[in-house]
C-alpha cells in the first residue's frame, strides 16, 4: 500500500507517496524527474543507478525507499554542491572536477554508465585525495562500462585528483 | 525543509503533468530543429509530413539560418561513437564554416534523410559522401547568390566561417551565408557536379575537434531514450520466459492468469497474438506485474547445450558456399614442409547493452509518435507499421540515444512492445526491458566452429590455406513481432545481412597462391536467435586464422612479425602491422621460445584482422597465472588504417572501446544454455570485463589522406582477440582453441599439455 515517505535528496526534503518497497531509483527517476540515476540491471550488479547516501555510494535499484531513512541522498545533479560543501567553497562549481576531467579526456562513448562512474569516482576522491592506480581499479570495479572506456575513466580520476590537489 | 513535493497518487494531477509535458516539449523543440535562435519560418515546414524527404534536395541536408549558423540533417545516428562530430566536420569543411556554427538534430522520420541503418561502421564511409556532395552544392549556390549580391564573379570570392569575401579597391566587402539565405530554402538539387574541396585544402577534416555530445553527457544533462516521460504515460513491461528457447518457438503462452496480478493497483495485461505485456501507472507496479503474472509457456524441442552446440553444427545439414577459391590448396598441402591443422570453438555472445532497451510510444491525434534508440528509424517505422497495420505515414519514429548497443540488441522489441501496448490502451506507454529480458532474448552473435589447415614451405612462405566455418545466420524479425503476429521467426537466408565466413579475415592479407574458404550455413531453427554483433564473427575468424598463421611461423622457427612481413601482399596491411609493432617496440623472437616455470608468466602476441574494408593490427601483452588460470591483458597496441580519417581522436576513442570490448569477449563472454533455454541472464551469469581487469590501450591511427574513408567502429577487434590468443601461446607454449579463455579452460589446456 502506498504511504508517505520523507527523503532528503540534493539538500531538499521531499515527501513521496509510494509503496514502501519501491526501489529508490524509481522515485528519483519518475517522481523527482532526475536524469542522473538511471536503470541498468535492477540487481546492484552494474552501478548505473548509484547515488551517495551520506557520502557513501549505494545502489538505488536495491534500496527500498523505506530503507533510506534520514540519510542525505546526493545524485549526479547534487554532486557539485556536495563538492563545494566538502571543500568549503563559497559557491558550487558548474561541474564536479571529475565530470570536467571526463570532458577533458573525451572519455565516454554512449555515456549512460557515467552516472555511476562519476558518483563512484567522486566518492573515492572525497576519501582519498591521491588514489593509486591499484586503488582506483579496485574502487571502480563494481561499475561496468560496456563501451569499454575504462582506460579513460582511470585517466580522468587521476587527472581530477591532480587538479583537486592543486586547488582547482 | 526547503521544498516539498507531494507525489499525486492519481495520474490526473494537472499541474504536475503539464510540467512533464512542458519538459518533453523542450526536447521536442530540439527534435524538430527550432532550437537555434532566429530560425523559423522556412524551417517550420519541416516535420509536418512523413518522410523520407527528397534525398537529392540540398534542403534535406542543410539549413542556413539568419544568424549565420547551419543545421545539418544526417541520416546516421549518434550511438556514442561520435559520428555526429565527424559528420559535422565533413559538412563544415565543405561549407567553409566553423564547428561552432554547425549542429545536427536527432533522426526523425518526418525530417531526416533515409540513409539506412547506422551499422557496419558506415557513418563516414557511406554516410558522408552524400552529405559532402550536398554541402558542396550548397556552397556553390551560396557563392552564386553572393556574386550577384556583391556584383562580382563567383570565382573571385573566398569564404571563411560562412562569411563570403571579395577584395575590392577599398578593402574587403563581405556578405554572410545567413544574410544571403537566412532560413529560406535553397530549392536546388545536388547533382554531384559541384566541385568538392581538394584534400590538400582541408583545414577541419583530419583535425581533432572535441565531441559535441560529451559536455551534456558528462554533466548528466543528456537525454537518453530512457529519460523520456510524457503526460498520462503508463509504464510497460514485456512478459517473457526467463531465457529464450530455440529459434522458431519464440515465446508462446499456453495460458495467462490475469487474476494473478489483481493485487497490483491499475496493472493491466495487454495481449496481441502471443505477445504478452503489462502496463501500470507506476513503474514499480509494472515491474512487479511482469514478475508476478502467471503464464504457462509452451515448451520447445530440447535445445541441447552451449557445450554441445559445436558438434551439433558440424553434424547438421548445411548449405555450403565456397567463398574464396584459388589454386590447389589440397594438392599443395601435401607438398608443404609443415602443415598445421586444428578446430576452433567460438561461443554465442550477447550485445549486452549496459542499459536494457527502452522506447516510448505516444498515440497523439491520428499519429503514433515513437521515440526509440533504433539504429534505423525508417526500418523500425516499417516494422511497426507491419505489426499494427497502420500506414507508415501515420507513424513518426524519432531517435533518442540509448546505451551502447553494438548491433541489434532488443531495441526493435522494446519499440514494438511500446507501440503495441500504447495503441491497445490509447495512452502513451514507456517500455523498459529488464536485465533478464535483454540478456535472455537478445539476437546473439552466433556461435562459430572452424577447421583451419595451412601449410608452409622451408622458406617461410605460406603455400596452402583452407578454412571451413560453420555458423547459422541472422533473424530478420524480432521476438515481439514474431509473437504479435504468431509467426515463426524468419532467418535471412542469403544476400545482404546473411552471415558467411568473411574472406577478408581468413587469410586474404597474405599472398597465398592456394587458398579455399568454405562457409557451412547451418539452419537457425532450434538454435538461438542470431544477429549482427559488433564486428560480426570477425573475432572468431581471426582467433582461428591468425593462430594458425602463428603456428606456421613457429613451425619454421620464425619471429611472427618477420613471418607476416614475408607473406603479406598489401602495403596497407603491412602499414598497420608495422605501426602496431613499432608502437609496441616489438623484439623479434620465436613464440614460446623462452618459457618460464614461474606461476605467473608473460607473453606477447601479434595478429591482423578487420571487418569489411579497413585494416587492423594488434599486439597484446598478457600475464597468465598458471595456478589460477586467470589471464590478465596488461597492454594492447592497436593500429588502424581507415583511409582518410576525418577525426583521429574519434577513431582512437573507438579503438580503445573496441580493444577493451574484444578483450572482454575473448576472455570472459559466453551465452550459456541448456535443453530448456538460455541461462545467462544477468551480469553474474554473463560476465564482462571490469575496471580492475582492463588493459592499457595504445591506439595508433594510420592516416591516409589520399584514400577514401572506410569504417572505424569494428575493425581492430578481430586482431585484438587473436593477438591475445597468440600471446597466450608465447607465455605458456600451449594453444587455446576455444574462447572465452576462462580460468577453467586455461587450466584444462595447461593440464592437457603433453609432458
Amino acid at each position: 500500500m502506498a504511504q508517505e515517505t520523507r527523503i532528503k535528496v540534493n539538500g531538499h526534503d521531499h515527501v513521496v507517496t509510494a509503496d514502501p518497497d519501491t526501489p529508490l531509483i524509481y522515485v528519483l527517476m519518475n517522481d523527482l524527474e532526475l536524469k542522473g540515476p538511471r536503470f541498468g540491471c535492477g540487481l546492484a550488479q552494474c552501478g548505473s543507478c548509484s547515488v551517495l547516501a551520506d557520502g557513501i555510494e549505494i545502489r538505488s535499484c536495491q534500496t527500498p525507499i523505506s530503507d533510506v531513512g534520514k540519510r542525505a541522498i546526493t545524485t549526479l545533479e547534487g554532486l557539485p554542491a556536495l563538492y563545494a560543501q566538502q571543500k568549503k567553497l563559497a559557491k558550487a562549481p558548474d561541474l564536479h572536477p571529475l565530470s570536467q576531467a571526463f570532458i577533458d579526456n573525451q572519455a565516454m562513448h554512449c555515456g549512460y554508465c557515467y552516472n555511476g562512474q562519476t558518483i563512484k569516482g567522486a566518492e573515492l576522491l572525497s576519501k582519498n585525495a591521491a588514489p593509486t592506480e591499484a586503488q582506483i581499479r579496485e574502487h571502480m570495479d563494481g561499475h561496468i562500462c560496456r563501451c569499454g572506456t575504462y582506460p579513460r575513466i582511470l585517466a580522468s580520476i587521476k587527472s581530477a585528483a591532480a587538479k583537486i590537489s592543486k586547488g582547482g | 525543509m526547503n521544498s516539498v513535493i507531494n507525489i499525486p497518487t492519481s495520474p490526473s494531477s494537472g499541474a504536475r503533468h503539464l510540467s512533464r509535458r512542458g519538459l518533453l516539449k523542450g526536447g521536442g523543440a530540439m527534435i524538430i530543429g527550432f532550437s537555434l535562435s532566429g530560425t523559423a519560418f522556412a524551417q517550420a515546414a519541416r516535420g509536418m509530413k512523413a518522410g523520407p524527404p527528397d534525398y537529392q534536395a540540398v534542403d534535406t541536408w542543410i539549413a542556413i539560418h539568419a544568424d549565420n549558423t547551419a543545421t545539418i540533417y544526417t541520416g546516421k545516428c549518434e550511438l556514442g561513437q561520435g559520428n555526429q562530430t565527424g559528420l559535422l566536420q565533413v559538412a563544415a569543411e565543405e561549407l567553409d564554416m566553423g564547428m561552432h556554427q554547425v549542429r545536427t538534430i536527432r533522426l526523425d522520420t518526418n525530417i531526416t534523410p533515409d540513409q539506412q541503418a547506422t551499422s557496419s561502421s558506415s557513418s563516414i564511409h557511406r554516410g558522408a559522401p552524400a552529405l559532402r556532395a550536398a554541402a558542396a552544392q550548397a556552397r556553390q549556390e551560396l557563392l552564386a547568390r553572393a556574386a550577384v549580391h556583391l556584383g562580382v564573379q563567383a570565382g573571385s570570392l573566398a569564404v571563411k566561417d560562412g562569411v563570403v569575401l571579395v577584395k575590392g579597391e577599398d578593402g574587403f566587402r563581405t556578405v554572410t551565408y545567413g544574410e544571403l539565405l537566412g532560413d529560406k530554402p535553397f530549392n536546388v538539387k545536388y547533382t554531384g557536379t559541384a566541385p568538392l574541396k581538394p584534400v590538400s585544402q582541408y583545414r577541419l577534416v583530419g583535425q581533432r575537434p572535441p565531441r559535441v555530445d560529451i559536455p551534456e553527457k558528462a554533466a548528466g544533462k543528456y537525454t537518453h531514450v530512457h529519460h523520456l516521460r510524457v503526460a498520462g504515460m503508463l509504464h510497460g513491461r514485456v512478459v517473457l520466459p526467463r531465457g529464450q528457447r530455440g529459434f522458431g518457438i519464440g515465446a508462446q503462452p499456453v495460458s495467462v492468469d490475469e487474476a494473478s496480478i489483481a493485487h497490483i493497483p491499475g496493472a493491466k495485461v495487454i495481449r496481441k497474438g502471443d505477445f504478452v505485456g503489462v502496463v501500470a501507472e507506476h513503474e514499480w507496479d509494472a515491474v512487479k506485474a511482469a514478475r508476478d503474472l502467471k503464464v504457462v509457456w509452451r515448451e520447445g524441442p530440447a535445445l541441447g547445450s552451449s557445450a554441445s552446440v559445436y558438434e551439433r553444427m558440424r553434424n547438421d545439414k548445411t548449405v555450403d558456399t565456397i567463398i574464396a577459391n584459388k589454386g590447389d590448396p589440397v594438392g599443395m598441402m601435401q607438398k608443404a614442409a609443415f602443415v598445421r591443422e586444428s578446430s576452433y570453438f567460438c561461443p554465442y555472445q550477447s550485445h549486452a547493452p549496459f542499459a536494457p532497451n527502452c522506447a516510448l510510444a505516444d498515440p497523439t491525434g491520428d499519429q503514433l509518435v515513437i521515440r526509440s534508440s533504433t539504429q534505423d528509424v525508417y526500418s523500425s517505422r516499417k516494422q511497426v507499421s507491419d505489426i499494427l497495420g497502420i500506414p507508415v505515414e501515420k507513424i513518426r519514429m524519432q531517435y533518442f540515444e540509448g546505451s551502447g548497443t553494438f548491433g541489434r540488441s532488443c531495441y526493435e522489441d522494446a519499440t514494438q512492445a511500446a507501440a503495441i501496448m500504447a495503441t491497445a490502451i490509447g495512452k502513451p506507454v514507456r517500455v523498459q526491458y529488464m536485465r533478464w529480458d535483454e540478456l535472455g532474448w537478445d539476437n546473439y552473435g552466433p556461435a562459430h566452429l572452424a577447421d583451419v589447415r595451412a601449410g608452409v614451405d622451408d622458406h617461410g612462405r605460406i603455400v596452402a590455406y583452407e578454412y571451413d566455418g560453420w555458423q547459422h545466420g541472422w533473424t530478420i524479425t524480432s521476438t515481439v513481432s514474431d509473437s504479435a503476429r504468431t509467426k515463426a521467426g524468419v532467418e535471412r537466408a542469403s544476400g545482404s545481412g546473411s552471415i558467411t565466413v568473411n574472406p577478408i579475415s581468413t587469410g586474404s592479407m597474405y599472398k597465398i597462391a592456394n587458398r579455399r574458404v568454405t562457409s557451412h550455413a547451418v539452419p537457425m531453427v532450434n538454435y538461438l536467435r542470431g544477429a549482427a554483433l559488433r564486428s560480426p564473427l570477425d573475432l572468431s575468424f581471426a582467433f582461428a586464422s591468425e593462430q594458425t598463421i602463428d603456428e606456421l611461423a613457429h613451425a619454421v622457427k620464425m619471429d611472427p612479425l618477420e613471418f607476416r612481413r614475408r607473406n603479406i601482399g598489401d602495403e596497407r596491411w603491412l602499414g598497420v602491422l608495422e605501426s602496431a609493432t613499432k608502437a609496441a617496440n616489438w623484439k623479434p623472437k620465436v613464440m614460446g621460445s623462452d618459457l618460464s616455470k614461474a606461476d605467473v608468466v608473460k607473453g606477447r602476441g601479434i595478429a591482423l584482422g578487420t571487418h569489411h574494408v579497413s585494416y587492423g593490427a594488434a599486439v597484446a601483452e598478457i600475464e597468465v597465472n598458471k595456478r589460477t588460470g586467470v589471464i590478465i591483458a596488461k597492454r594492447l597496441y592497436g593500429a588502424m588504417d581507415c583511409g582518410l580519417t576525418v577525426n583521429p581522436a574519434l577513431v582512437e576513442n573507438q579503438m580503445v572501446g573496441q580493444m577493451i570490448q574484444s578483450t572482454s569477449r575473448v576472455l570472459k563472454e559466453e551465452i550459456t544454455f541448456n535443453d530448456k533455454g538460455v541461462t545467462s541472464l544477468d551480469w553474474g551469469s554473463y560476465q564482462v570485463l571490469r575496471m580492475s581487469e582492463h588493459p592499457e590501450i595504445i591506439p595508433v591511427v594510420v592516416q591516409r589522406m589520399e584514400e577514401p574513408s572506410t569504417g572505424a567502429g569494428e575493425e581492430v577487434m578481430g586482431a585484438t582477440a587473436a593477438a591475445i590468443a597468440n600471446a597466450f601461446f608465447d607465455a605458456t607454449g600451449v594453444r587455446m582453441r576455444q574462447f572465452p579463455m576462462t580460468p577453467e579452460r586455461v587450466k584444462a589446456a595447461l593440464n592437457s599439455r603433453p609432458t
